[in-house]
């Protein structure tokens, strides 16, 4: 069947810059004729290279781009059966939307009258009938938009490349234009390949997703098997609202996380390290002894339709949508189904929690100052003269709004029997043997689970300290 | 594929080679020429020579006197007169400013004629006051050129500074003093050098106005007629240098396009 | 009420300063006085013997022509080089950028004499092939295109090169139908100030030209020297021709441009 055949292949797509930045590193993709098909991911992703790749402005480096199984990796973007819906539009100031959007068939050399007809049609489409003598600086963005989009249509080409189309519109008309898109591509039936970094567009408009982080594909696919099924940590923080927690599988269909253990669907070796996410909207707020684990409530926030209230249990946040409101300080219990915990096997075992700032702008963690600068910390940073920490454009930092996350490899803790020794103190619930050594399992008094490698036998059920030196900790700023 | 990449790029080869025969070539020559002599021999004479001559080092601070002479005339009217002008709401301002630069697009030879003879009538000879006429020439032909960046700049500067400063308490003069002369600065100094340059080189206004003593640039017109390249070709060099000084002080090299931008 | 009178004189003080001269001028080029001050009938003879002495008639025409031919060469080549060097990567680029700025920042005595010694005096190309004359004022005002260009190139929307490219049109189609379009204000005016430093030039062309072959400047400059009374108030009339001319020009310029906001007002 026709539409079942690839129209456009990249194969091992690589392009680096020549100061050494690789914007895409060895990516490959098909595209299936007809398909709506968005490339997400945040700023400096990638994606919009990719696009430009494809449009012919840039050459990849290494790989190859097949175009119905023709290699088309260096023809000039003039050759290519393919348009573009620019950024910002790139509408041609000095002619009318007539000529605008008969520049590309005047350069097939089409007959004028066959031009005209086209272009009245796709006037029509893009509802701006009669707009043909009006000139540019005289319409809105989103009539430059639907010209943008006329101009490239009109072409009648195989693909067309959108590039964040609808970023410098206002909320309301881009949702508008999100339908309309859609709606378009029903009618043409052409290829789409859409660039954006909203993740509730890609959602709504495309049939196939790509999710895109620092030059990687981190994962393909629908929708719904995005949303629902994310292949690791990134892409669940990247699609919708996640609590994403660290956790190990302590048996069959179960799974520890967040100071308890709950019962899954994903069927996962025991003692396997695991990255657990639950949507907010799957957390169910109960009666503390019905839950699997309890907490205070911290906050509450009304969002229209739903509240969000945001639990502490122990050092873990958890956050909750829920059609009931809740009081701040009210204890709850956490309960989530079986089917809504979505594990995915962690990439590595690398224990992340986060620090503290205490009001003397050092770093803190479970009541002790880590032995580390601020300054080193925070890129740029500095000590005011009158105590304050000042950012590299010289403001004040507000410590309340940095949270610092803290990661340490699991052979970089050491185990001793003096817990006051310990940066942070737990007992051993799980252990494996790796062969060379035991990779333990320790809840901390702080409701947190860390794994740590060593060669030495310890019992489960151990009272121990974690010795963490600071100079293996690395450090990360969100705010 | 290869003629896409090349294209744009390659516009720019004829006017590259242009400016290397035109531009860097010719000041090689100038360099070969100010140290070798006659017989192609390299000889530092041509610059001792300058320097150990009474005649023309005694040009070199004529011809320093009269640019400074010329740039504080220029300054001392051009500052008030850019100021008023940034300062007006007129609504013609516009065509008030295009009022300044039209004697720009005039024959700067003419002008100086115009000058010449009405300086005959008033002096009855131009011998009687021969440092003040070229002055006077220098300051008529190069005024615009000093009143144009200083009235851009001052026409810049945000209005809410003023207030503020008047918010803050301080009075007309002090405000004037402390926030819109500094920042004014830099339209001064794209001026002077403007002004400062030209006077020293531009030897025409001297030569009409009052034919008998010498500045830098006419040096090298005294040498362009005695056939003498390289005496000539070290004074150009000499005066090459202290426009790389002058340049580099006041730091034109960034400024865009000054005297373009003051002609349109 | 007094500050303002200031402001006034101020304003009325330096116009005057600037435009009395010609002003007088142009008042006694209408009379048969040979010297200011003296009072004497109307007479157009001046304007007769300026466009009627062959000599003048060839000095106008012959740098009107050198400035139109300089300022057309100049416009080319300054305006592709500024798309070659904008488009050029950054090395390159600044190569061409410091070079272009010689001559700008240069005194024209140095730029004169220098391009003079190096094609005349060592290349041997005689001043009458009118190449060096040529090359020197094209050499003066080329940079000055290449600096008007530049900031259009900048100010530009990258993205509709590429949009055109998109759409078929080949990269020349894309740089004449977009490209040249969209940086035409800063031709314009390069092509202007071209034409404005030509005219003006007295430098770049004693040290260039034919011996046989004056501009306006180099005729001027000569001529005040010389004792011939009736070129000398001939010389007054072309002053005042240019000054009508300027004006004109001015008014027209100022005219159209008032129009042309009117309208983007009204639509």
């Amino acid at each position: 069947m026709e539409d079942k055949t690839n129209i456009i292949e990249l194969k091992h797509i690589t392009k680096t810059y020549e100061d050494g930045f690789s914007a895409v590193s060895d990516l490959n993709l098909e595209v299936k004729r007809g398909e709506f098909i968005t490339f997400l991911g945040p700023s400096g992703c990638g994606k919009t290279t990719t696009l430009r790749m494809i449009a012919g402005f840039d050459v990849p480096t290494e790989g190859e781009i097949l175009l119905n199984g023709k290699p088309i990796t260096e023809l000039p973007p003039n050759k290519r059966p393919v348009n573009t819906v620019f950024q910002r539009y790139a509408l041609f100031p000095h002619m009318n939307i007539y000529e605008n959007i008969a520049f590309g068939l005047k350069q097939k050399k089409m007959p004028e009258h066959v031009i005209a007809k086209k272009v009245r049609k796709v006037l029509e489409l893009v509802d701006l009938e009669g707009f043909e003598k009006r000139r540019i600086d005289t319409l809105s963005g989103g009539q430059q938009q639907r010209v943008a989009i006329a101009r490239a249509v009109v072409n009648e080409p195989e693909i067309l490349l959108l590039d964040e189309p609808l970023g410098a519109l206002d909320l309301k008309m881009r949702k508008e234009m999100q339908l309309e898109l859609k709606e378009m591509h029903r009618e043409l039936g052409i290829t789409f390949i859409y660039v954006t970094h909203d993740q509730e567009e890609a959602l709504t408009m495309s049939d196939k997703i790509v999710v895109m982080s620092e030059g990687k594909m981190q994962q393909i696919g629908t929708p719904e098997d995005i949303y629902n099924e994310p292949i690791n940590a990134f892409v669940a923080d990247f699609i919708g609202e996640s609590n994403i927690f660290n956790g190990i599988m302590t048996g069959e269909l179960k799974a520890r996380f967040c100071g308890g253990e709950f019962v899954c669907v994903d069927d996962v070796k025991e003692g396997t390290h695991i990255t657990a996410v639950v949507r907010p909207e799957d957390v169910i707020l109960t009666a503390p002894e019905k839950g699997i684990i309890r907490g205070n409530v911290t906050s509450v926030i009304f969002k229209g339709i739903h509240y969000e209230i945001t639990v502490e249990s122990g050092k873990n946040e958890i956050v909750a949508q829920s059609v009931n409101s809740a009081v701040p300080g009210e204890r709850v219990g956490v309960y989530v189904e079986p089917d809504n915990i979505h594990i995915m096997i962690a990439e590595d075992n690398t224990n992340i929690f986060d620090g503290e700032i205490n009001k003397n702008y050092e770093l803190e963690y479970n009541g002790r100052v880590l032995d580390v600068s601020l300054t080193d910390i925070i890129k740029g940073s500095r000590m005011s003269e009158d105590g304050t920490l000042l950012d590299a454009g010289g403001s004040e930092i507000d410590i309340e709004k940095v949270k610092i996350k803290i990661s340490i490899q699991p052979q970089s803790i050491e185990l001793t029997d003096d817990q006051e020794e310990g940066l942070v103190q737990g007992c051993i619930s799980n252990m494996i043997y790796k062969g060379d050594h035991y990779s333990y399992v320790i809840h901390t008094d702080l409701e947190q689970d860390f794994v740590v490698d060593d060669e030495y036998l310890w019992n489960m059920e151990d009272q121990v300290g974690l010795v963490m030196p600071v100079e293996k900790m690395k450090f990360k700023v969100k705010r | 594929m290869h003629k896409y990449r090349f294209s744009r790029k390659s516009l720019g080869v004829p006017y590259a080679l242009f400016l290397l025969i035109f531009v860097a070539a010719p000041l090689f020559v100038l360099i070969y020429y100010a140290f070798t002599n006659g017989r192609g021999q390299f000889t530092l004479q041509n610059l001792t020579g300058f320097f150990s001559d009474p005649n023309t080092l005694g040009t070199l601070f004529y011809s320093f006197g009269i640019a400074f002479a010329t740039t504080v005339v220029c300054l001392l009217l051009a500052y008030p007169t850019a100021y008023v002008l940034a300062a007006s709401r007129l609504r013609a301002k516009s065509v008030l400013i295009m009022i300044f630069i039209m004697p720009m697009w005039i024959n700067f030879s003419l002008r100086i004629t115009a000058l010449k003879e009405i300086l005959t009538w008033l002096e009855g000879s131009l011998a009687y006051h021969p440092f003040l006429n070229t002055v006077l020439g220098m300051s008529y032909d190069f005024l615009p050129f000093m009143i144009l960046p200083i009235y851009t700049t001052i026409s810049k500067l945000d209005g809410a500074l003023l207030e503020a400063a008047k918010d803050l308490g301080a009075g007309d003069a002090q405000a004037f003093l402390r926030v819109t002369l500094p920042l004014s600065l830099p339209g001064v100094i794209s001026g002077v050098s403007m002004v400062f340059l030209p006077a020293m080189t531009n030897y025409v206004v001297l030569d009409m106005l009052y034919n008998s003593t010498y500045i830098m640039g006419s040096l090298i017109g005294s040498y362009f007629s005695a056939y003498n390249w390289h005496g000539g070709s070290m004074i150009a060099l000499i005066l090459l240098g202290i426009i790389c000084l002058f340049t580099l002080l006041t730091g034109g090299m960034e400024e865009e396009n000054t005297r373009g931008g003051a002609l349109l | 009420m007094i500050r303002k009178i200031w402001k006034n004189l101020i304003i009325i003080g330096i116009l005057l300063f600037l435009y009395l001269p010609i002003m007088i001028l142009a008042v006694y080029s209408f009379t048969d006085a040979a010297n200011i001050g003296a009072v004497r009938g109307f007479s157009l003879h001046n304007y007769v013997t300026l466009f009627t002495t062959p000599e003048l008639v060839n000095m106008i025409v012959g740098t009107l022509l050198l400035a139109l031919g300089a300022s057309v060469i100049a416009t080319i080549l300054g305006t592709l080089g500024a798309i070659g060097a904008f488009y050029s990567k950054k090395g390159a680029a600044s190569v061409i950028m410091t070079m272009n700025q010689v001559p700008v920042v240069n005194a024209d005595v140095v730029t004169g004499f220098s391009i003079c010694i190096l094609l005349v005096v060592v290349l041997g190309i005689s001043k009458d092939t009118y190449i060096p004359l040529v090359a020197g004022h094209v050499t003066l005002c080329a940079p000055f295109v290449f600096l008007s260009v530049i900031p259009k190139l900048k100010q530009m929307d990258s993205s509709i090169y590429e949009a055109a490219l998109d759409l078929g049109a080949t990269p020349f189609t894309a740089l004449v139908r977009i490209v040249i379009p969209q940086i035409l204000p800063g031709i314009v005016s390069g092509f202007a100030l071209a034409i404005t430093l030509s005219l003006d030039d007295y430098f770049v062309a004693t040290y260039t030209k034919p011996a046989t072959f004056d501009t306006i400047s180099t005729y001027v400059v000569n001529a005040t020297k010389g004792a011939q009374t009736n070129i000398k108030t001939a010389l007054w009339a072309l002053s005042t021709v240019i000054f009508l001319a300027v004006v004109l020009f001015t008014v027209v310029m100022t005219v159209r441009a008032g129009k042309e906001q009117k309208e983007r007002n009204g639509a």
